[in-house]
């Protein structure tokens, strides 16, 4: 009885707990699926303990080089639509101009359509302009998808900014450049970072826009793609944990950061 | 140009610096603009046009294709492929309304339960991200696998047969089932599910929670009266965010799946990259855009959210 009314009374924590627990358990096996050795040429079976991926975890052909291509791609696209979409999210926060409404329709479409109408228009494109497939036009596709999402990021943040700080830096005599370097840009820094980072997240995992406009170029997505159907390595279970680890690492670090620095500001 | 004109007349010299300062001002969000706004432009909006007139063009891969205007290829492109358009919303809208139900809790949980916890039930949620979905995707492989514990669990509970008898799984197995591929896009759609519901419960002043128990009302009247109508705008972006994506996807039905369970977004995938049916693909493609932009402009306008953006 005291049983059902614990559950009773915690309903909301248990179903909580529940579904976290279904979003960790893929990872849990990612990682330990890292130290299998299967029998065959797929890595879904468990068999029996090995460190030998995580010993040799450039062993398998071409692997990576999709990864390395796949980073590259991820930082030069976050590169580009962080600076264009800042700019966007500024003039929409910041200024008066025509045409507003259909600027905020087509930063919001690319955002609600799916992906796999995006990819086959731009081919389409790409086609017809007879461009040739490959990196450059991957990273033309990854800039346009990111694009929105860094501008909803940094609106946000831009938006809730006090612009009297500016106007109050401009009354002790700093010049819009100076306002904009030490009083604006340090004030957006949050913003911008949240969208630079989903844009590299996004970029690194795209599949079904770079599947499409990627040509004959392989990028890591597509290599675990092309594994589920020929083999999957070992390999790539142990990128998965690896990234899966220097993330959680990271933004752990972060946030030790951030309270041992509002811990000394007190 | 009131500032100019209302400018005194002492100072006539830099009347027309103040002028062009004041021009070069008007044009700073247009150069901010500019540059972003033309790549949506070309990469996005320009490639719709060629893809509406791709789907109207006759026409062989050697010979050439040429706008003929051909209607014809949506009706043989909605004939040929209505089971997988069909399947298509009906897999994303289950997936969408298994999300809000699984993910509610966990944003309510975060939200108001967490307590110290909360940064760490976040960085949980976010942490699944920083794996390759397609790698995690292919973990379920493992999981659902046959023989495997998951489905020796159910079949002992005789779940399976339930299932089984609804069309959800076949033959004892959840493996290459609509189950296994409504599951998968469940499991990749949640956390565009749980962000925006926790970001709107977040919000809510816990006083309003102290106020409607101070006036009698349960906890579940609570619930019903004052916190999902506050948590709204979460729950419209949040199925928004879930069911776009998810009516597009190809690669849970593919991955996790069989023939009988492709989805519209295969077909796209099969038409334009290996059977270079240039026009069909682009036909699916326009009518899967239309029917999504429907959908979500119908069920904006009944929800009253017209702020997503």
């Amino acid at each position: 009885m005291s049983v059902l009314r614990w559950i009773r009374r915690n309903l909301v924590v248990i179903a909580g707990l529940l579904t976290l627990a279904y979003m960790i358990l893929p990872n849990v096996v990612v990682m330990v699926f890292s130290f299998n050795k299967p029998k065959g040429r797929f890595n879904y079976a468990w068999q029996h303990f090995s460190t030998d991926a995580w010993k040799d975890p450039c062993g398998v052909a071409d692997m990576c080089g999709s990864l390395s291509l796949s980073l590259q791609i991820a930082a030069w696209a976050t590169l580009g639509a962080t600076v264009l979409g800042t700019m966007i999210a500024f003039a929409l926060v910041r200024y008066r101009f025509r045409a507003r409404g259909a600027i905020n329709s087509l930063i919001f479409l690319p955002m609600a359509m799916p992906e796999v109408v995006m990819a086959a228009s731009l081919l389409t494109l790409f086609l017809n302009m007879g461009a040739r497939l490959g990196f450059w036009t991957i990273l033309i596709a990854h800039i346009m998808f990111c694009l929105s999402f860094v501008v909803t990021a940094v609106k946000a943040r831009v938006m809730s900014m006090d612009p009297r700080l500016e106007e109050a830096a401009r009354d002790l005599y700093a010049g819009p450049v100076q306002t904009f370097l030490r009083v604006t840009l340090p004030i957006a820094a949050p913003g911008i970072a949240a969208g630079a980072l989903l844009a590299f997240a996004l970029s690194f995992d795209d599949f079904i826009i770079t599947n499409f406009n990627a040509g004959s170029t392989v990028t890591f997505p597509m290599f675990v793609w092309g594994s589920a159907q020929r083999g999957t390595p070992v390999q790539i279970n142990v990128i998965g944990t690896a990234m899966f680890v220097i993330a959680v690492l990271v933004v752990v670090a972060g946030q030790l950061i951030a309270n041992r620095r509002r811990n000394s500001a007190r | 140009m009131t500032v100019t004109e209302e400018a005194p007349p002492a100072a006539p010299v830099t009347e027309p610096e103040v002028r062009r300062a004041s021009a070069r001002r008007r044009l700073v969000p247009y150069w901010l603009l500019l540059p972003g706004i033309l790549w949506l432009v070309v990469f996005f909006a320009l490639p719709l046009v060629y893809q509406a007139s791709t789907s109207v063009q006759t026409g062989s891969l050697e010979k050439g294709f040429e706008v003929t205007w051909h209607f014809q290829t949506y009706w043989d492109a909605l004939k040929d492929y209505y089971p997988q358009f069909v399947r298509s919303l009906l897999y994303a809208g289950t997936a969408t309304l298994l999300c809000l139900l699984l993910g509610y809790p966990l944003a309510y949980l975060i939200a108001f339960k967490a307590g110290r916890w909360r940064n760490v039930v976040l960085v949980l949620v976010i942490a699944p991200f920083f794996t390759s979905f397609l790698i995690r995707t292919l973990a379920w492989k493992t999981i659902l696998a046959d023989g495997g514990a998951v489905v020796d669990v159910l079949n002992t509970l005789h779940v399976l047969d339930v299932t089984g008898w609804l069309g959800w799984t076949e033959s004892n197995r959840v493996l290459a089932t609509p189950m296994a591929v409504v599951c998968g896009l469940t499991y990749n759609f949640l956390p565009f599910m749980i962000l925006p519901l926790y970001t709107s419960l977040e919000r809510i002043d816990g006083r309003l929670h102290e106020a409607a128990g101070d006036l009698y009302a349960t906890p579940a009247t609570t619930f019903r009266k004052v916190t999902f109508p506050l948590s709204m705008p979460g729950v419209v972006s949040g199925t928004l965010l879930t069911f776009i994506p998810a009516s597009g996807d190809y690669v849970n039905a593919e991955l996790l799946g069989s023939t009988d369970t492709k989805m519209v977004g295969s077909v796209i995938q099969t038409q334009f990259l290996r059977v270079l049916d240039y026009p069909t693909a682009a036909a699916l493609s326009f009518i899967l855009m239309a029917v999504v932009l429907i959908m979500v402009t119908v069920y904006i306008r009944r929800s009253g959210t017209e702020d997503l953006v």
